[in-house]
Order: C-alpha cells, then structure tokens, then sequence
C-alpha cells in the first residue's frame, strides 16, 4: 500500500478564524476514510484543500504526487483530473443534458473526440444506473439522480482520488440510499476516497479510517466500530451519543 | 401647404432605414466592446476590473447628447472631419459598450459561484469555464435586459438629430414643417418606431421560451 495523500501539520484560517489547525492524515490507495464532526470542525475546508479549492496556509501535503502547499507551482490542471470532488449541492451544468455535463470535460480538457467521450459518458452512466437519463436535463431528475450524475460526471475522468463533501445532506432517506449504494459499490472496486459525512452507518460500515474532527484537528481516529463503540474523547462520545 | 401623401411617408421610412441601421452599429460595435468590458469588470486582473470600471462609470456619468457633440463637433476641430453617421455610430457604440458591459457584468456575475467551482474541480481554465459553463448561463440570464435596452437605443437613435443625421424623428420634423398636420406626422412616426421596436420584444420572447423549454 502506498500513501496516495499524506498531509502533515496542515494549518488553515479565513481571516481572524482558524479553521485547521494542524491537521495530519494519510490516505493509502484504495482506503475509504470516513470524516466526522460537528459543523465548523473543518471537514468541509480539508476536503477543498485536497483539491486545491482553498489555498493552505502552511503544512506538508502532498496529493496523487502534487504538492499541495507549494502553491506557485502547483498544477492545479494536472491535480483536478487526478482528483475528483463531489459536492452536497451537485452543482450540475444546468444548460447541458445528462450526458453533456459529464463529455464537456472530456472533450475539452482530455481533448477526446465526441464518440469516444459518449462511450465513456454511457460507461460511467451505467456504473450509477441512469443510462436512460443521458438526454434529459438536470432540473428533470430527482436530487438522488442528479447526485449521482455528479459523481458518474467526476468518475468519467478516471480520477485516481475521490472526494465527497457531504453528499447525502441535501437528500431525503430514499434517495441517500441510492447515492450511498453508488458509492459502496465504488469503495468495493477499490476507490481510493475521502468522504466527510452525517450517515454515522454509512460510514461505520464501510469506512475503513474513522476521522473524528474537532476545533479543527483530527481528534480521534482509527477504525470505525472502535471509535464508536469506545470513544476516547469525551467529544467524541458526546457526539456519538447525540447522533442515536 | 402640402397635404401628406404616400410620397412623405415614403420619405419616413427612408429615413426609418437610418434609424435601423445607426441601432444595428450601436448594437454590433457598442455590443463587442461592451462584451470586453464586462469581461474586463470580472477579469482576476485588477488592472483590467479598473480600466474598464473607469470606462462605464465616464461613459454613464457624460449625456448621449454630449458624447455626439464631442465625437462629431469636438473631433472636427481636432482634424478628423467625422460624416453624421460614422459620428453617430461611433458615439453610439461608445455609448452602448457601456450600459452593456455593466448589465452583461451583472448576467456573468448572476450565475452561481458553485458553477465557477464545479467546472474548475473537473480541470477547466478560465477561458474554458467562461466559454463552456459560465457564458451559455449568463446568455440567458442576459436576453430580456438586453432587448429592453435596445429598443431604448433604437427610439434614442433619435439624438442624433442634433448633429445632422436624418434619422425618422428628423424625417418626421421635416415633413410637420411643410404640412403642419402634426398629428397625422408624428402619429406615423410613432407607428414605425413601434413597428422596429415591437419584433425586438417578441424575439426577446420567443429566445426566452426557447432557452427555457431547453433546460426543462
């Protein structure tokens, strides 16, 4: 197993406020790490560091080979399709079909003639189970489909790293289900993913490293059902205990 | 006196094809350069954003009136002897490039900052975002104020009047002076301009519903 991110001290503040606060993780090639905690604990900002949405402040941090904080030479171009990111409110192209939104990059950034991106589009298309939907347009799906456009959209890349920020929130119990599946039956492929998440569950059943944030550092982490069932943290077990 | 006939209003309409074609330069011309600006006003550049907020808030700040008085009576002195119309068309375009770029800004603005950051987390550059997700966005957010703000371009085409363009108000002065029907005159006047700024509108319209049905 090789480390695919490895941050080390990882500091982060908006302003006045300090968001991250020294932050040290490793994510090894097809692991699942699960992140939790209360709002404002910073899962949200780690995860867009990842990808070079939020510039860091300081730390060591390198992703997929990029280094992170080292960001004059930073390429961003390179580190985005090498990284793909989901987010809770899909952010679909809503002027282009199904299908479009997840060619567009293809065609445009991998420079892929259009019969070979529609291939991959109806490849990806498949693996979250709306073929059918390639021709309809955002607004006409279902939040849940619309979700898992999104993730089929950043999978069409071949990311080797995928993040999902808090993907479910925004989705009734049915179709958290259907995005979740899509994504259980990623992990099982061997995705390498990183995921911040409210489905205590979800994230107990398949994550493989449990994180546990907390005024911005990681405050407890390790294996799923020991951090539930034996928190160390009076944090921790206080936010365990309000999650049942 | 001389009753209104067919011949005058044959001369309107005349003059009516001035009146179209001095909007069509304002619109063409003052439309590209107010493209560029409202892409200077979102531009990462703070050197861009301020050249060309400089541009609209001198542009917006100086009376159409005035801004033909320059370009038509200033310039001549300067030495560049302008004809009524090239003078008209480039005060136009000045004029327009302005108002333009500043509703145009606020349409490239109106789209969502998630869509900058969606299409920025699959690779996309700038160029790429605004080309392929921002713009298409933006266009449609853009119609109606932007056919609003022609038709009132078209009926203030009538300005330039004032340094000699025959335009279809100018036509219409000039046959109410023979005639002295006024009514009649500018009733017809009236008419024409309703009838180039009407299509406008029902454009404006018919994109509207159209871009809208696309995206359902």
């Amino acid at each position: 197993m090789s480390a695919i991110v490895s941050i080390k001290d990882l500091h982060k503040s908006f302003g006045p406020v300090q968001v991250l606060n020294g932050v040290s993780l490793d994510v090894q090639k097809g692991q699942m790490i699960a992140i939790i905690g209360r709002s404002g604990s910073g899962k949200s900002t780690l995860l867009r560091c990842l990808n070079g949405l939020e510039r860091v402040d300081s730390g060591d941090i390198s992703v997929c080979g990029h280094h992170i904080h080292d960001h004059d030479k930073l390429n961003l171009r390179q580190l985005r399709q090498q990284v793909g990111i989901v987010f809770q409110s899909y952010n679909l192209f809503p002027h282009v079909t199904v299908e479009r939104n997840i060619t567009l990059a293809l065609t445009t950034i991998k420079k892929l003639a259009t019969a070979e991106a529609k291939k991959i589009a109806r490849d990806v298309l498949t693996l979250v189970g709306l073929e059918e939907k390639k021709d309809a347009y955002p607004e006409q799906l279902s939040g849940g489909q619309q979700q898992r456009v999104a993730i089929a959209r950043s999978l069409a890349m071949a990311p080797e790293l995928m993040l999902f920020d808090e993907v479910t929130s925004a989705l009734d119990p049915e179709l958290t289900s259907e995005v979740l599946k899509v994504m259980e039956d990623l992990s099982r492929q061997g995705m390498t993913m990183v995921l911040v998440t409210h489905e205590m569950a979800f994230a107990r059943k398949l994550a493989d490293i449990l994180v546990f944030m907390h005024q911005g550092k990681v405050w407890e982490i390790g294996p799923p059902d020991e951090l539930f069932t034996h928190p160390k943290t009076p944090e921790l077990a206080k936010f365990v205990s309000s999650d049942l | 006196m001389i009753a209104f006939s067919w011949l005058h209003v044959e001369y309107l309409l005349q003059a009516a094809l001035w009146t179209v074609l001095l909007s069509l330069v304002a619109f063409v011309c003052g439309g590209s350069l107010g493209f560029l600006i409202a892409l200077g006003r979102v531009s990462p550049s703070p050197t861009l954003r301020r050249l060309s907020s400089a541009y609209i808030q001198v542009v917006q700040g100086i009376p159409l009136l005035v801004v033909l008085f320059i370009t038509y009576f200033g310039l001549a002195i300067a030495g560049f002897t302008l004809s009524p119309l090239v003078a008209a068309g480039i005060s136009f375009a000045v004029y327009c490039a302005a108002f333009l770029g500043e509703i145009w800004r606020g349409c490239i603005e109106a789209v969502p900052k998630t869509q900058w950051e969606a299409s920025a987390c699959l690779g996309f550059n700038r160029f790429e975002q605004l080309q392929k997700v921002i713009l298409p966005q933006a266009f449609k957010i853009a119609i109606p104020s932007t056919v609003g703000f022609m038709v009132q371009i078209v009926k203030n085409t009538s300005l330039a009047s004032v340094i000699g363009f025959l335009d279809l108000s100018r036509a219409g002065q000039i046959i109410n002076n023979s005639t002295f029907q006024p009514f009649t005159v500018f009733g017809c006047v009236a008419l024409i301009y309703f009838c180039i700024c009407y299509p406008l509108s029902a454009l404006s319209k018919h994109f509207e519903r159209k871009l809208h049905v696309s995206n359902r």
